[in-house]
Order: C-alpha cells, then sequence, then structure tokens
C-alpha cells in the first residue's frame, strides 16, 4: 500500500471541521425532502464548520463549492447528502483529493434512493434526513486517511459459455491480441443458436452465420478451446484470479482425432440407439457420436452410460479397430483438472427453455403431436432429425398448425416476465412451416411484441401471406372431438378476445412457444463466480442501464441470454461491450482497489486461529514465531467474516472500524 | 392401517351408495375405518364463499377431533376433500387465520397442530393397499366392462396431492385392476357444473351434456365417479341432455360401487339398487356374475 503523506495524517488528527452539502437534485430531493431544514440544522451539528445546499452538487459549480470550502474554511472532512454512493462517491472523493484533502474523509449519505424516492410525507422524509445526517457526521469524525491499492491486471481472460455470446466475447479478445480460455460444458461450442435453421426477421441461415465464427474459434492460436469442461473453482481477485476448470473425458484424445467418424460407422451398435441430445431425442445416435455435423471441436465423445466397453468391458472394440494407427480412443481417459490464471471473467452461460410439462392445459409429453419451439428448430433443420422435413411424431405431416405464445411467459403460475424472443421466433417457425407443408398455421397470442430493426416489417410479411392470428390466451389443447372434422386431431380451445368467443380450432401439430429461464444452476454458477442474481434468477448486472454488463464484482463481465432474455442481436452486442470492458482493464494494466481491508492488532489478538478458516479467500495466516494471526492485504477483499469471528474483537476493517460503525448507530437513534 | 372415517353429509344423503361401496370395500381389503366421533359439516365450497374465515374454524373442528384421537382422516367426498386440505393449507400458511381459527377451537377446548393427514381412497387404495393386492382379491372381474373415469375438479385441483391435475389415472388403474376396461375419456377433470344446474340451467346442462356425449362416444357403458355431486349432476339430467336423434341413457355409478362388485359385494349392499339408471341389465348382458 502507498504511503500516507504525513501531513494527512495530521490535518485528520486535528479538530474535525466539516463541511455538509446538501443535494436538491432538481426536484428528486428537494420535492420531498425540505432541504432548507437540513442545512440549518446541520449548521448546529458538534465539528460543522460550512453547512449548504445545491441544486445539483454533483455539477461542476456544486464541486468547485466544495473545493472552495476546503480551501477557505480549512475544512477536515466532508459530507455530501445527495443519492447513492454507487453513483458519485467517485466523483466527491475527487473533490477532496483535488482540495488537497484525503479521499476517504468523505461520507456520502443517500437521501435520495433512501429517503425521497421512498417516502410520500414531506415531514417524516425530512425527520429521517436529520437522522441520517447526525450520524454521517459523528461518524465522519472518526474517518482517517486511507490509501487505496493498486494491483496490476493480468491480461488473460476466461469466458465461460461457448454460445454466440461466449463466441462473440472471445472472438473479439482473441483479435485484440489477448490470450482466451473459453470453456464451455458441452462437447461442442454453438449454444441454442447451433440448433436454428433459420434466424428471424432476416431469414438467414443460422449455421451460415454461426459455423464461421465457430471454426474461427476453434483454430485461434490465441484462444484455448475447453469444450466438455467446467469451472470448479475461482479465487483470487480482480486482475488476478485463480480458475481451476475440470475437463470431463471424452474418451478420445482431441490432438489425435481428426473427426473422420470412421468409428461412429464401426461401432458394434449398427443402429443408432440412444436419445440424441442435439436433437432433443428426436433422433437417435451411437454411444460414439458427433454432436452434430459442424460441431467445434470436430472431435467425436463417448458416451459412458450407453457404450458397451463401459458397461460390460466385453465390447469387440471395432471403433479402435477403424481409428487403427492414429490410437485416438483412450477408454482409460480420466478426468483432468487445468489450472489457470486470468485478470478478468466473462460469463455467458445462456438460458434453458421452460418446462412446458409445467403447464398441464398443453398437453405436452401427452399427445405426441405437441411439440416445443426448440424441437421445431430440430425439426425444421436441414441436418436435423428429418433433414428439414416436417414429419410428426406419428408419421403424418401436418395440415393445420397452432403455434401457441407466452407458454411460461408472462404467466402468474410459471414465470411472470415476457421472455422477450418468443413472438418473433414463432413469426420465423409460421413463416418456415407455411413454406415447407402449405398448411393453415394459427398463431395465438396475448400481444404481438415485436420492437427491433426489421421485426414489425417481418410481422407484415407474415399476415400478407396468410398466417392466422388470433387473440387470445389458449385454455387448452385436447383430443377431445365433438364434430367428425375434429376426430383424430388435436382441439386448441380459446378464447378469440377480438372477436368476442370461444373458438374450438382443430390442428394436427401444436407448437409451444417456451419462453427463456435462467440455467437451473445460475445460483451455483453465480456463487462460484461471486456475482449476484435477480430475483428470477437471471444474472444481475451492476446497474440496468449504465453498466449492463458489469456486475458488482470487479473484473467480472455478463453477456448474453444469462443476464435476461435477449435474442442474438442483443447477445452479440452484450458480449462486444462485455470484451471491450474487459479490454479496457487489461490495457490500463492496473486498477485501484478499495483500502477496505481487515487488520489485526497484535496486541490483543491471543492467536487462537479461530478467524484462519472464517476466511473465504485464504488471506489470514498464522505467525508461529509470534503466536499471532497475520493479514495478508492484497488477498484480503474486506467481507467481514473475520471482524465478526474474532473472539477477542482485535481484528478491525478500515473504514468500518466499531467506533466508526457505533457512533454512526449512535447518531441515527441520538433523536433531537 | 386405520382411519377416521369422515362421511360429511352427502354421504348420508344422496350419496349412500358412496358410503355403503366404501365401506364394503375397504372391509374387503382390511383397512380399519372408525367414524369421527361427533363431526360435523365441512361447510363446502358453498360456505367458503360466503363467509371463509368461520368455515375454516368450521372444518378445522373436524381435524381437531381426528388429531386428538391420533388418526389420519379419509374424506371420500370431493369437496369434504377438498375443504379439510385447503383449511389445513390456509392454517398452515397464513399465521393469522391459524391464530383465530385456533381461538375458535380454544373456546371449545380443542386445538390443531397440523399433525393429521386428509387422505382420498383412491389414494389409500392405491399408494397404501397397492394394485397387487387389490388384484389378488378380486373374485368377480368386471370383464369387458368399458368405464370413463370421471374424477372431476375438486380431488385434483388446485391440491394434485397423489395424481395428475389434468391426466390423473388413479381410478383408471385401480379398475383396470378390478378387470374393467378403460375407455379414452378426455374430458376426465372437466366440470360437472357443480351447482350450475339450479342457477344457470342452461349452461349446467350443456357441461353435463358434454360429459355424457364424450363417454358415450368414446364406448363407455359405465362412468365412474368420485364425487356425490357429480354422480348426482350426471345421473339425473340425462333425459334433458340427450334428445330424440340422440338419447342418452349411461349408469354413473361411484369408483367403490365397481370396486365392492369385483371384489364380491352382492349388489344390494352396495345401494346398485338406488340408481336412476339401473346397471344390472348391462352385468347380466357382459355375464358379469356378481354376488
Ligand atoms: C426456439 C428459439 C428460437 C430462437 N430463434 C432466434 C432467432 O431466430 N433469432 C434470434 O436472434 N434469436 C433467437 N432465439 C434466441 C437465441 O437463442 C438467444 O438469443 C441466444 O441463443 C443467446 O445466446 P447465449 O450465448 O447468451 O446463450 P446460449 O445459446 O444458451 O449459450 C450458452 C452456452 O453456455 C454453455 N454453458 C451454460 N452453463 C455453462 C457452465 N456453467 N459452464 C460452461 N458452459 C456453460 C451452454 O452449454 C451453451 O453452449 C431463439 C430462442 C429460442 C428458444
Amino acid at each position: 500500500m502507498p504511503e500516507i503523506p504525513s501531513s494527512a495524517i495530521e490535518s485528520s488528527r486535528e479538530r474535525p471541521r466539516i463541511g455538509v452539502y446538501v443535494c436538491h437534485c432538481g426536484t428528486n430531493i428537494a420535492g420531498i425532502v425540505d432541504v432548507r431544514a437540513i442545512v440549518e440544522f446541520a449548521a448546529k451539528l458538534p465539528g460543522v464548520v460550512v453547512s449548504r445546499d445545491y441544486k445539483y452538487m454533483c455539477s461542476d459549480p456544486g464541486q468547485a463549492l466544495i473545493q472552495q470550502d476546503i480551501a477557505e474554511h480549512h475544512l477536515n472532512r466532508v459530507i455530501v447528502a445527495s443519492c447513492s454512493p454507487l453513483l458519485h462517491e467517485a466523483t466527491f472523493r475527487r473533490v477532496l483529493s483535488r482540495a488537497g484533502l484525503n479521499a476517504f474523509l468523505l461520507q456520502m449519505v443517500n437521501i435520495r434512493e433512501h429517503v425521497s424516492w421512498v417516502h410520500l410525507n414531506q415531514r417524516e422524509a425530512t425527520e429521517k434526513t436529520k437522522d441520517l445526517v447526525r450520524a454521517a457526521v459523528r461518524r465522519v469524525s472518526l474517518h482517517k486517511p486511507l490509501q487505496k491499492r493498486r494491483v496490476s491486471i493480468n491480461p488473460h481472460v476466461l469466458v465461460v459459455g461457448g454460445g454466440i455470446a461466449g463466441i462473440h466475447a472471445a472472438l473479439t479478445l482473441a483479435e485484440a491480441g489477448k490470450q482466451v480460455y473459453l470453456v464451455e460444458r458441452e462437447p461442442t461450442i454453438g449454444g441454442h443458436m447451433a440448433k436454428f435453421d433459420k434466424t428471424f426477421p432476416t431469414l438467414d441461415c443460422a449455421a451460415c452465420i454461426l459455423t464461421p465464427k465457430m471454426t474461427a474459434v476453434g483454430s485461434h492460436p490465441r484462444i484455448h478451446l475447453w469444450t466438455y469442461s467446467e469451472v470448479v473453482r475461482v479465487e483470487g481477485y480482480v486482475g488476478n484470479y485463480k480458475v481451476k476448470v475440470r475437463r470431463k473425458p471424452r474418451y478420445v484424445i482431441e490432438d489425435l482425432c481428426l473427426g473422420c467418424q470412421e468409428c461412429v460407422t464401426a461401432c458394434v451398435y449398427k443402429e443408432a440407439k440412444n436419445p440424441d441430445e442435439f436433437n432433443l431425442g428426436l433422433s437417435k445416435r451411437k454411444p460414439v457420436y458427433l454432436p452434430f455435423p459442424q460441431a467445434v471441436p470436430q472431435k467425436v465423445v463417448i458416451d459412458p452410460q450407453t457404450c458397451i466397453q463401459f458397461k460390460s468391458g466385453k465390447c469387440k472394440k471395432t471403433c479402435v479397430e477403424a481409428c487403427g494407427d492414429r490410437k485416438a480412443i483412450d477408454f482409460t481417459q480420466k478426468e483432468t483438472i487445468e489450472d489457470i490464471e486470468v485478470g478478468t471473467i466473462i460469463l455467458a452461460t445462456g438460458f434453458k427453455t421452460f418446462d412446458p410439462v409445467r403447464n398441464p392445459y398443453y398437453g405436452y409429453g401427452r399427445y405426441a403431436n405437441v411439440y416445443t419451439s426448440l424441437e421445431v428448430e430440430r425439426l425444421i433443420n436441414a441436418s436435423g432429425p428429418t433433414a428439414g422435413e416436417i414429419v410428426l411424431r406419428d408419421g403424418g405431416q401436418p395440415k393445420a398448425v397452432g403455434i401457441i405464445h407466452c407458454v411460461g411467459s408472462r404467466d402468474a403460475n410459471t414465470n411472470r416476465w415476457c421472455s422477450k424472443v418468443c413472438c418473433m421466433y414463432s413469426l420465423k417457425l409460421a413463416h418456415l412451416i407455411k413454406e415447407r407443408t402449405g398448411a393453415e398455421v394459427y398463431n395465438f397470442y396475448i400481444d404481438m411484441r415485436t420492437p427491433g430493426k426489421g421485426y414489425e416489417e417481418f410481422y407484415d410479411r407474415l399476415l400478407d401471406e396468410g398466417v392466422h392470428f388470433v387473440r387470445g390466451r389458449v385454455a387448452e389443447v385436447s383430443d377431445w372431438a365433438t364434430h367428425p372434422s375434429e376426430k383424430g386431431r388435436l382441439v386448441i380451445r380459446v378464447e378469440d378476445t377480438l372477436a368476442a368467443f370461444v373458438r374450438r380450432i382443430p390442428v394436427d401439430m401444436v407448437v409451444l412457444s417456451v419462453g427463456m429461464e435462467p440455467q437451473p444452476d445460475a445460483q451455483d454458477v453465480r456463487r462460484l463466480f461471486n456475482i449476484s442474481c435477480s430475483t428470477e434468477g437471471w444474472f444481475l448486472e451492476r446497474h440496468p442501464k449504465l453498466a449492463p454488463v458489469s456486475t458488482f464484482t470487479e473484473g467480472v463481465y455478463i453477456a448474453g441470454a444469462c443476464q435476461g432474455p435477449k435474442d442474438i442481436p442483443d447477445s452479440v452486442a452484450q458480449a462486444g461491450a462485455a470484451a471491450a470492458e474487459a479490454m479496457a482493464l487489461i490495457d490500463a494494466q492496473f486498477v485501484e482497489l478499495e483500502p477496505y481491508t481487515a487488520f489485526i492488532s497484535e496486541d490483543q489478538c491471543s492467536g487462537c486461529k479461530t478467524c484462519i478458516p472464517l476466511c473465504p479467500y485464504q488471506a489470514i495466516s498464522y505467525m508461529e514465531e509470534k503466536k499471532k494471526a497475520a493479514i495478508n492485504e492484497v488477498l484480503c477483499k474486506g467481507c467481514g467474516t473475520c471482524v465478526a469471528g474474532c473472539p477477542s474483537g482485535s481484528i478491525q476493517q478500515n473504514f468500518f472500524e466499531d467506533e466508526e460503525i457505533f457512533e454512526e448507530i449512535e447518531g441515527v437513534l441520538a433523536y433531537a | 392401517m386405520k382411519y377416521a372415517y369422515y362421511p360429511g353429509c352427502s354421504l348420508r344423503g344422496t350419496g349412500r351408495a358412496y358410503e355403503e361401496s366404501l365401506l364394503a370395500v375397504f372391509q374387503a381389503l382390511e383397512i380399519d375405518l372408525q367414524e369421527l366421533e361427533d363431526w360435523n359439516c365441512c361447510g363446502a365450497t358453498t360456505y367458503m364463499s360466503v363467509d371463509e374465515l368461520t368455515s375454516y374454524a368450521l372444518a378445522a373442528r373436524n381435524l381437531a377431533l381426528a388429531e386428538r384421537d391420533h388418526m389420519n382422516v379419509v374424506a371420500p367426498c370431493a369437496a369434504c376433500y377438498l375443504v379439510l386440505n385447503k383449511t389445513q393449507r390456509y392454517m398452515h400458511d397464513y399465521p393469522d387465520i391459524k391464530l383465530v381459527v385456533s381461538r375458535a377451537l380454544a373456546a371449545i377446548g380443542l386445538h390443531y397442530d397440523d399433525h393429521v393427514q386428509v387422505r382420498h381412497p383412491l389414494d389409500i387404495l392405491l399408494h397404501e393397499v397397492g394394485l397387487k393386492a387389490i388384484a389378488a382379491k378380486v373374485k368377480t372381474p368386471l370383464k369387458g366392462l368399458q368405464v370413463a373415469p370421471y374424477y372431476g375438479c375438486q380431488i385434483v385441483r388446485p391440491y394434485a396431492t397423489f395424481d395428475d391435475q389434468r391426466n390423473p389415472t388413479s381410478m383408471d388403474r385401480l379398475l383396470e385392476a378390478c378387470g374393467a376396461k378403460i375407455v379414452h375419456y378426455p374430458l376426465k377433470t372437466r366440470c360437472c357444473g357443480g351447482s350450475q344446474k339450479g342457477t344457470l340451467p342452461e349452461i349446467g346442462l350443456e357441461l353435463i351434456r358434454h360429459l355424457l356425449t364424450e363417454a358415450q362416444n368414446n364406448g363407455a357403458d359405465v362412468i365412474a365417479t368420485v364425487c356425490p355431486l357429480c354422480q348426482f349432476n350426471l345421473e339425473c339430467f340425462q333425459k334433458e341432455a340427450g334428445n330424440h336423434n340422440h338419447p342418452i341413457s349411461m349408469p354413473v355409478l361411484y369408483f367403490t360401487q365397481l370396486m365392492a362388485l369385483a371384489l364380491g359385494a352382492s349388489g344390494e349392499a352396495i345401494g346398485l339398487q338406488r340408481s336412476l339408471i339401473p346397471i344390472e341389465p348391462l352385468l347380466a348382458r357382459k355375464e358379469i356374475a356378481y354376488a
């Protein structure tokens, strides 16, 4: 830690001379809080030398006001009562620095988010503000000068998740000269997009635009692509993360496999028997398989659950024979752990689709010809289970198809949010189904939501093509026939809210436009990387408008659908933004950390070692010769766990010392 | 196995055949039922919609009595089953309701601590006795009898405690174990109209008509029910529901009546003679020679 100039320490020991600055924030604060009353109140508090209000404290004149007062009135402590410190603490700390004061002699009082925005009664809001200001005045008197820590940034980046977002982030960084580790859980990258045939609204072929990027990832000299792998441990802090990655055995040596698939042809199973994950169970694969033709890496995988060699050890191993001298197949492969060091991390772990079994009214899993939209993406795909032909589970071709929107979206019984992409992909599927089969296609929607460049125009086009649109939430799908024309078909019952009557529409195929949900392991992943989730389970950005790809953990960024429902253009935009944020940090070469570390007063430490296992960051060690604990400041993240756990109270935390907190509490409670 | 039997009002009134056949089935399968001493009205859904809080207290008294006797409750009537379950859940989930209801119970020297399970006969027969044990005791298999299994709403919604909300199969499986053939019946959990037939007769009748014609179209000989109100609606209005071209005449029995027949009970003992649409000729035609 850089030394704090002795003059600064001197000035902080002097009798406090405090300036209090109350911000109107236009009418945001002044509309509810009686700002003048606060100023008068603060002026009388012990230690306060000046007390002022100003329309926008954060504006240049506002800042200048404080700076001038510091010089003129020899202030050595400053209080700004305004918005959340998340927004402007840095601004006002800079003011103190410019005026020659240590930046940590500032205390902010949040009277906007914590007062004016949440109270309706002026008197109560004003009284609460007084309490908070009094608390800050008492606390700030005890503030000590502190210095930020500087740490260097490791230029390597970890990207987790190889969907379109992760792919784009990895390529952007690698192109800029950074070393990237891309960790993907599945045997191939590509994510959801790899499953689509076309993409809205332009209907360009998904593979044509995605596979060049996938191959670029696979062959880039600066991208270490680890598929079939997962991050199991993350330690360290911004600029200096130590990460453990578990690489699951694919029983094929990646460096030796050429992707020729002769082993697949040679497998003792002549027929494929196991549900094909990539085709969502709509087709079968063998125990040794390539997930899909354009998989990256082009390396086969062996599934030990279904491979005879693993089950009985008595297979003829025709696959090994077919592989011949390449010797790429290795039944003894074990999982390995890779240790890497990176400075920044981008999470792009994507989403999962809603499981429509949870909505029993639509008959998914009960009626063979009820499909999810994702299954239909595979059915329509030229490399899918039916080579792009729409053949139903019962073998027929549909003459009429119903697409039900908002399944698992905008529904108080399941998920309340709008999944944002379903209206558009439903239009896409309607177009493709009509084009391939000539069927009558019905869309059942609550509202059509098509904001986006070219999106509304696409909707218009579908209307012109003669696709039917029925506004109403479908009540049920059943095979209850009341008329010969309904016999043997699926009947959709729906209240047509535009025509104001209940309709029964017989169809041969139902497509459920399932919504987007957080990944089932989102909570585990968020804990692993020490970030937060919204109540729904989406990864939480630092600020919904102004820091959409940052998280509350420095150096960890989020991109794509793991942050919330979004389409490919938005996912790619976020991925680019996350890559740029990571690069900004890398190119700055160092980062300043808050000095909120814990420290031990050695006289009081009894050497009981209680704190050592409590520390989540392994920052505490035991000094044998002195029989005391010691905290490594670089590793300490200032979580405060050891402070609370120390039985003798000998651990304190900078900026949160006991007496500072007690003074603050007493200040709030001292009703005067 | 010993349970507190909660008949409710229906099983002593229009649903007597339900009680008679239920007792016969439980006896044949050696499940001990002991009538809950001094039980009172469950309030049904009617009271629930007039005065919710009092109706919880009314239902909770029955739960408290069962708890005092250390027994779990069997509630065959769908309305009783739902109201008792709902009361239990609301007392569990809402402390303010629990507080008021507990005070009311305390005033008559009772209390309730959430120790009682309220179970439906379908649940007990399927999960406690089991299909194998039942099949082993069948004396008169219901061979060739085509049954439409009709569950109605209250035992599966909103609380699907032992079966699927939309596509329950417990009754299907029990009757199959008794040798019957289950016909496809997609309306198995659709509304029978409840008391609509009294208040909005046209709407009520339409709902009843759907249920009956669908059973008929799918080749059912008989509809099996679990609820006295469903049974009443489906059996009593067939003449109105049908018309000259499509007359309807379909026996509607409690599932326990069919099971009891298979397990060797006599028609008389389980109230077959109480039916408005007799099933006896059909059984004779199918050569099902019950006791
Ligand atoms: C039926 C359907 C059709 C759609 N059609 C279109 C369309 O036409 N046009 C359009 O713009 N958008 C469309 N979308 C939306 C599109 O799918 C998403 O915008 C896009 O897939 C988001 O990309 P992503 O990389 O964020 O997430 P994903 O595609 O979900 O990729 C995430 C990747 O991360 C991996 N992963 C997850 N967790 C971990 C972990 N812990 N460790 C390692 N790896 C992990 C996953 O295996 C996956 O490969 C559609 C969506 C659906 C459901």
